[in-house]
């Protein structure tokens, strides 16, 4: 394979099954265009994806790739990684794959730091089994689950992240696919974890966050003065519920990945023939 | 003069106990003896009865006696929870100025050696050495060359410094001393001392050390008992051959990040005990549905729910045979000694990535947290052999791929086993899905394709059966009429169950695999009784063997938290063999 792979590498044969004018397609566009343009091969990619909606992606796409159980896709992507540092991986999920079933992962997996990319595909609903609120669904959201509105307030899976240690955040929309392929591409070349929440509208199930009203409330931070690189002011976006910010919210320009502080360097998959060299002085040590 | 010594240090948990009981197996060990250790402890950090039990002789010994030689008592209670053990003459080093000793009397008959052990400790630099006071006393008490004692306390508190060493050296002595000019009993022990070389390790270490000798590289695990020796011992050790240990937040986490690592290509382990499985076994469908490779080691206790976490138990079996939705095939190793984990976490790697498949490998506590010494030539690392299966490269990857190109990660071969191709490898990119999925690993609900990748799992099993050795290990008289079935720990106490029946012949079959499992029958045909050993209520090997060889067996169990010993083995066989004689 060449070196230089074109996104359509990384498209499969497969049709997606995805609801015509769902923001999936955009968000998987993208993240196939930054893999290729941040000089990845489909053959030194791995995907991990879990389920819903969302985690059909790994069907989709060409890579070496794993479609797991609900919420788990995390850490099956940071085991991945660890094994073999030189593969590109990518962890796909949903809010409700990521932010409820798999909230404790993302939160630990934010903590370790682990070097890869996690592109969350927000449409603030739970899609294939048919409308149920999610954990991003906004208080008095109406489902079929919830009848009268959701009486809880949203989690906020940026706010999450900041306040565990994320050292890469940030927010895009699928349908503005140059600036959502810019974010997921900084992402992959941040070192550490990449996090990107991407609103992407479910246009069967969601009638209030539509394309409509992201494009009427979302402001990019690049046309704002905001300095990415401050906890203080990515805070005060992030905490901002009146309005839709997207871009790189915030950045921490020192991160040093789990890999590298715990020395991880090449493949695990090369082992010799016999025990290691030096396996003899395990048993001396119980001498 | 006993040759067979048995010693204890009880007290209260956070008195140092398992530190000092580990110090003088550790100088028995040095000396050229064998050693066989058993801890008495309770679930909690502070306070509460704790125990470790030493038995010592020049063979090898493999399991507890009810007897206790000699006891350091920090506590009264420690002579109570001891008194059936206990015997005329038993010597019992106390300290009679602790208020911890309250109004201590020792029983009739035995001796009671009253050792100020704070104060002597105090003597030599700090009362924290009051244990080793104690030691001290007991090389005394057994003529065991406190030399020896120098060494273990060396390796022991060596890395902190020389003062350190010097003060314990100095706290044995004046224990050893005081005991030599305020007592002139006649104490009935010399402990004699060889130049053999042993090592001395547990159950949970000997797994860690055959993890990195199967080229294991990657670890995840949640803490629990008694497990997390396992992720303790390998942490600091596998770095320096190239892995890493991960913590995981919860074992759902351990699972899923070992399944990654696998995939990537590495050796990858996971383990935890009871509850974990249950938490595991979401994702235990996956990696068995997926095929990957991965070892799975469950210590196990008592249960069900959180149970008894510190008592023995061997109650998972059902779970670690059945658990999980679904059909899905699986291994059950389940080693029967120390010795026997080392080499049976080598073959479950082997067996995890020939077959690719998820592989229990299952010890009990009392092999998981019990010390033994074994000559070192056990843990030979020049043996071990490295079996990957069925691993395609560059090279050879083109045979995997369809009309298209695609590569065929679950090809229905006929031996069951697919093609693996490590992610790096060109052309071998592929997805695999926990769905019901086709030769390609895509998801499918096509009626012949559901069936033939259903078949396909289960050929791998039968595979297995054909290639593999799965036999029980065998000891006693092959021509027995008694025949005693086993699995896990258990193994040690029925051997010397086996040596204190003079009048009945045993043969005693031990059983490392659960699944796939030797076949039985002819065994069971042979004999006329057949007694199957297990530290549960229900006998659930039992019943597996009576499944196997259509043959009623006897179940012997025991579910009380306490593993067998010895002596009520040995009265189970005599019981089981005078039923079936027919009266004079």
């Amino acid at each position: 394979m060449s070196s230089d792979a074109h996104f359509t590498d990384f498209k499969s044969d497969k049709q997606p099954t995805w609801c015509p004018g769902c923001g999936d397609f955009g968000t998987m566009n993208g993240m196939m265009k930054a893999l290729a343009e941040t000089g990845n091969r489909p053959d030194e990619t791995f995907l991990v994806a879990g389920i819903g909606c969302s985690g059909k992606i790994g069907t989709y796409m060409h890579s070496y790739a794993l479609h797991g159980v609900h919420g788990r896709a995390l850490p099956v992507g940071t085991g991945v990684k660890l094994a073999n540092p030189d593969l590109e991986v990518m962890v796909a999920g949903g809010d409700g794959d990521g932010y409820s079933i798999g909230v404790g992962h993302f939160i630990h997996a934010v903590r370790r730091n682990v070097d890869m990319t996690y592109v969350v595909m927000d449409n603030r609903i739970y899609g294939l089994t048919k409308g149920q609120a999610s954990p991003t669904s906004r208080k008095d959201f109406e489902t079929s689950t919830s009848p009268e509105g959701t009486n809880v307030p949203p989690v906020n899976p940026k706010a999450l992240a900041l306040s565990a240690g994320g050292t890469f955040i940030a927010q895009s929309f699928s349908s503005d696919s140059q600036r959502h392929t810019e974010l997921v591409k900084q992402a992959i070349e941040h070192d550490g974890f990449g996090f990107v929440n991407v609103y992407s509208p479910c246009v069967t199930f969601n009638d209030v966050d539509t394309y409509d009203y992201f494009r009427d409330s979302i402001v990019d931070v690049e046309d704002i003065d905001h300095d990415p690189g401050s906890f203080d002011q990515a805070k005060d976006r992030i905490l901002d519920s009146e309005k839709e910010h997207i871009g790189v919210l915030y950045r921490d320009e020192d991160s040093v990945p789990y890999g590298e502080r715990e020395g991880i360097e090449g493949s695990m998959a090369e082992i010799p023939d016999g025990a290691p060299d030096g396996a003899t002085d395990l048993v001396r040590e119980f001498y | 003069m006993h040759e067979d010594l048995n010693w204890a240090i009880g007290g209260e948990a956070g008195d140092g106990i398992d530190s000092t009981g580990k110090i003088f197996a550790r100088a028995l060990s040095r000396a050229g003896r064998h050693v066989y250790t058993s801890k008495d402890f309770a679930s909690r950090i502070r306070g509460g009865y704790t125990a470790y039990k030493v038995r010592t002789a020049v063979e090898q010994v493999g399991s507890v006696v009810d007897r206790l030689d000699v006891l350091i008592a920090l506590t009264e209670r420690t002579i109570d929870e001891n008194l059936d053990e206990l015997h005329e003459g038993s010597v019992i080093i106390y300290d009679g100025e602790q208020a911890t000793m309250g109004d201590v009397e020792i029983p009739e008959g035995m001796i009671g050696l009253d050792v100020p052990l704070q104060r002597l400790a105090e003597d030599a630099g700090g009362s924290i050495m009051r244990n080793v006071v104690a030691l001290g006393a007991a090389c005394e008490v057994t003529a065991f060359p406190i030399e020896n004692l120098d060494e273990a306390l060396e390796k022991r508190f060596g890395d902190k410094g020389r003062a350190i060493v010097e003060n314990n050296r100095d706290a044995a002595r004046l224990g050893r001393e005081y005991v030599r000019e305020n007592y002139d009993h006649e104490f009935p022990y010399d402990l004699e001392t060889t130049d053999e070389d042993y090592v001395l390790l547990n159950g949970d270490e000997a797994i860690g050390m055959g993890a990195i000798a199967a080229g294991c590289r990657f670890y995840a695990g949640y803490p629990i008992t008694p497990a997390t020796d396992i992720m303790e011992y390998l942490t600091g050790r596998i770095e320096q051959f190239g892995g890493a240990v991960v913590q995981a937040e919860d074992e759902l986490a351990a699972i899923n990040l070992a399944l990654g690592a696998a995939r990537a290509g590495a050796r990858a382990m996971t383990g935890t005990s009871g509850p974990g499985i249950d938490l595991m076994s979401e994702t235990f469908g996956l990696v068995a549905t997926t095929e990957t490779p991965l070892v799975i080691a469950n210590v196990m206790r008592s249960g069900p729910s959180t149970g008894m976490p510190t008592k023995q138990g061997q109650e998972d079996l059902n779970a670690m045979l059945y658990g999980g939705h679904g059909e899905i095939p699986r291994f059950v190793l389940a080693p029967t000694s120390i010795s026997e984990c080392f080499h049976r976490t080598i073959e479950a790697f082997n067996l995890a990535e020939k077959y690719q498949l998820p592989v229990y490998l299952t010890a009990d506590l009392s092999l998981a947290v019990t010390e033994r010494t074994y000559d070192p030539g056990e843990f030979d690392m020049d043996d071990v052999e490295i079996e990957r299966g069925k691993v395609v490269d560059e090279s050879d990857v083109e045979e995997w791929l369809d009309e298209e190109g695609r590569f065929r990660a679950h090809a229905a071969t006929e031996d069951g086993v697919s093609p693996r191709a490590f992610p790096g490898t060109a052309d071998g990119a592929h997805m695999t899905t926990g769905l019901e999925h086709d030769e390609l690993g895509r998801r499918t609900e096509d009626e012949d394709v559901r069936v033939e990748q259903v078949q396909k799992r289960r050929r791998k099993v039968e595979t297995a059966r054909e290639r593999e050795d799965f036999e029980p290990r065998e000891f006693g008289d092959p021509d027995a009429d008694t025949l005693v079935l086993t699995w896990g720990s258990n193994e040690g106490a029925i051997r010397e169950a086996m040596a204190q029946l003079e009048s009945v012949s045993v043969r005693l079959l031990s059983v490392p695999y659960l699944f796939p499992r030797p076949d039985l029958t002819d065994a069971v045909e042979a004999a006329e009784d057949v007694l199957v050993v297990e530290a549960n209520a229900t006998g659930q090997f039992a019943d597996l063997v009576e499944q196997d060889t259509l043959q009623r067996v006897q179940s012997v169990t025991k579910y009380t938290g306490v593993r067998f010993k010895a002596d009520e083995l040995a009265e189970a066989i005599r019981d089981a063999v005078a039923k079936t004689e027919v009266p004079q």
